[in-house]
């Protein structure tokens, strides 16, 4: 069988999904006959049909809105954000609405948002953001982040049967770089951290793309005269975080190095950063050190845009003076 | 369509006379249960009981109350805004567990998680509103999209006020609804006020207007006489199920108290309130109801009663324990949808009187 894309693996993730269980169903802009902005719905309508593949007006809003009362009655509507950057317009159903519902009134809310994130192709101040953050912050919503195919896969059918809103970051730059041979039944990936790359001297943390470019970084580095041997631990959730596989993964190599796409203020990886200071700082042989993309909103211009989002090569930077701390 | 989805379908033109003397004295008493319970509620907020401020819809009992009882126990309503205390009470929401809620004790409808009006029972089909209007306009256009998807004869109801249709998420939801034609009433309170902000500061256009422009059927009605919105909404909730797309009502009312039991509303005309002091929907029902053959004397001894001892037992419940603070922020079973074991104690949903 020819490797599946990330991509290909959202789309197959929800096919499965909407036919294992008649009360999933996919809505969003565009995303019926056209098949999705970046084609990840493509070809559900033929089989599911307009009713369960809705495409809606520009409303972000009540794409989110409507989601939640679908859910309250017992569907499970999984919407797609055009961009993620577009979430911002329906924050307030996510957050307010969604997100509060089970501890205010026992309600649960099982309902998926998938959003598109990140940069590295020239989108631009509003077609490049890692909103994750916002939602971490909001209590009640779970946040993933799948960094391969398989994940993406098996983490959308965690979101889609888990019985709360979920947020399910799917990273625009690995939709169509990297790819797998899939299994053949899916199986649900739990909301955990995974190691995907192990090393006993340096822990990168990271998700979404960054977990390829941390990769990348990882191998430099082995390469190289020292041979550094540098663990690469792939958060897969946010929220849910898998607080204590980073503190053992930490406590192992007594080094570690946070990556994030997203602005670095109050970021995912600053909450890691934050943890590790506060549970594991015994262990460490060096600061907690962070990469992130600065507090800009992201440039267009491909010098200004590579310049902003950390790199294979600035990580890798970055470890070295780590590991020669 | 099934057995059960025809029998609600079988429901007469609610233009036409079709309450009996119990449906009215069980009118009379839900006006006058939310109006007890209000009061008493101003009062325990006065005395340091209830903390925070206390919401109440002096005036607007019609509306909650008459729009309620035209619904099946299988139409959602979501949500109940702070002037709608009326519709949890025909739901049947428990007197006692109200109190206990608004007290911030051990309750189980919000655990001291939740004040004022900010509740539902999902059990009786009610979903608690969140206090960014329009927000949850729009959750029942979500919920009337269900029923369309599943084929159910069913209709959800919601609440809002004319200060909550200048946001966008009110156009978002008025337009969704129209394009899919779904199974929505919306209930217009058009209670002349944003808080304090009059309507000539909030829009240039009606929202009645605006809603007849996305496509949406317009009924108007006085929202000061329960019969008359009871009917409006009896007759929209059948355009709904007869897939005739959704329909607002325009109740027109007037709020006679400030926006919480901490506004003194000074900013209100006050020959504006006298004006509507002289409709007030209760005075004006009790004599249509007495005039029935409803003895409304006894409904007023037996409201009194029961709010008192919801009053009493509630004073002697626990406040809410913080042991349990970090409970429920998420789900961790299987998800249960709103429930649809809510009271519907108009007669035309009881086989049996009809």
């Amino acid at each position: 069988m020819a490797p599946t894309t990330y991509l290909q693996a959202i789309g197959a993730g929800l096919r499965e999904e909407m036919r294992r269980d008649e009360r999933v169903f996919v809505m969003g802009e565009d995303v019926g006959a056209f098949g999705g902005a970046f084609k990840v719905t493509d070809g559900l309508v033929d089989e599911f049909g307009p009713a369960r593949v809705r495409d809606t007006p520009i409303a972000e809003a009540a794409i989110v809105g409507t989601a939640v009362g679908a859910a309250i009655a017992g569907l499970r509507p999984v919407c797609e954000m055009q961009f993620a950057d577009f979430v911002a317009c329906g924050f307030d159903q996510l957050v307010n609405v969604a997100g509060k519902m089970h501890y205010r009134l026992g309600l649960a809310v099982p309902l998926v948002v998938r959003l598109p994130v990140g940069g590295g192709f020239s989108g631009g101040p509003f077609h490049s953001q890692n909103p994750e953050a916002w939602f971490m912050h909001a209590p009640g919503l779970k946040v993933v982040a799948p960094s391969t195919p398989a994940d993406a896969r098996g983490l959308l059918l965690s979101a889609i049967r888990d019985p709360n809103p979920v947020v399910f970051l799917e990273h625009k730059h690995l939709y169509r770089r990297v790819k797998e041979e899939l299994p053949e039944v899916a199986s649900p990936t739990p909301m955990t951290a995974r190691i995907a790359r192990a090393g006993d001297d340096l822990t990168i943390v990271a998700y979404g793309a960054m977990v390829h470019a941390a990769l990348e970084a990882a191998e430099a580095l082995g390469a190289d005269g020292d041979g550094a041997s540098v663990e690469v631990l792939d958060l897969r959730s946010l929220v849910p975080l898998d607080e204590e596989a980073i503190l053992a993964s930490v406590r192992k190599t007594s080094k570690v190095l946070v990556v994030d796409e997203a602005n670095a203020t109050c970021a995912a990886g600053a909450q890691v950063a934050a943890l590790v200071a506060d549970r594991a700082f015994e262990d460490l042989d060096g600061p907690v050190r962070r990469i992130a993309t600065p507090d800009i909103p992201i440039p267009f211009s491909p010098p200004l845009e590579q310049a902003a989002l950390p790199s294979a090569s600035t990580i890798a930077e970055a470890a070295r003076e780590l590991l020669d701390y | 369509m099934d057995a059960s989805a025809a029998a609600l379908l079988a429901v007469p033109d609610a233009r036409e006379v079709l309450l009996t003397s119990e449906d009215r004295r069980r009118l009379w008493e839900h006006l006058l249960l939310m109006r007890t319970v209000e009061d008493e509620g101003i009062k325990l907020y006065k005395k340091g009981k209830i903390p925070g401020s206390f919401y109440d819809g002096r005036g607007q009992e019609a509306i909650s109350v008459g729009a309620a009882f035209a619904l099946s126990a299988q139409d959602p309503i979501c949500s109940p805004l702070i002037r709608d205390l009326g519709a949890h009470l025909v739901r049947g929401t428990d007197l006692t567990e109200l109190f206990r809620h608004y007290m911030g004790r051990e309750n189980a409808l919000s655990r001291g998680r939740e004040g004022n009006v900010h509740f539902g029972d999902r059990h009786l089909g009610v979903v608690g509103m969140v206090s960014m209007l329009p927000d949850m306009v729009v959750v029942a256009v979500g919920l009337a999209m269900a029923f369309a998807m599943r084929g159910e004869a069913r209709c959800a109801l919601t609440f809002f006020g004319d200060g909550a249709t200048s946001r966008g998420d009110w156009h978002e939801a008025l337009n969704w609804a129209a394009i899919d034609r779904l199974p929505v009433v919306f209930v217009l309170e058009d209670n002349h006020l944003a808080y304090s902000t009059p309507q000539s500061r909030q829009f240039a256009t009606h929202p009645a207007d605006r809603a007849e422009a996305y496509g949406i059927a317009v009924e108007r009605v006085d929202g000061n006489d329960v019969e008359a919105v009871h009917a409006a909404v009896a007759g929209a909730r059948e355009r709904c199920l007869a897939g005739e797309g959704p329909v607002l009502v325009c109740a027109t009312t007037m709020r006679m108290h400030g926006h919480g039991a901490h506004d003194d509303a000074r900013y209100v005309d006050p020959e504006l309130l006298d004006a509507w002091r002289a409709r007030d929907p209760l005075e004006r029902y009790r004599v249509v109801a007495a005039e029935h053959g409803v003895d409304v004397e006894a409904v007023e001894r037996d409201v009194r009663a029961a709010v008192d001892a919801a009053v009493a037992e509630a004073l002697t419940t626990p406040m809410a324990d913080a042991a349990t603070l970090m409970d429920g922020v998420f789900c961790e079973g299987e998800a249960e949808p709103l429930g649809v074991g809510g009271a519907a104690p108009w007669s035309a949903y009881d086989e049996g009187a009809r």
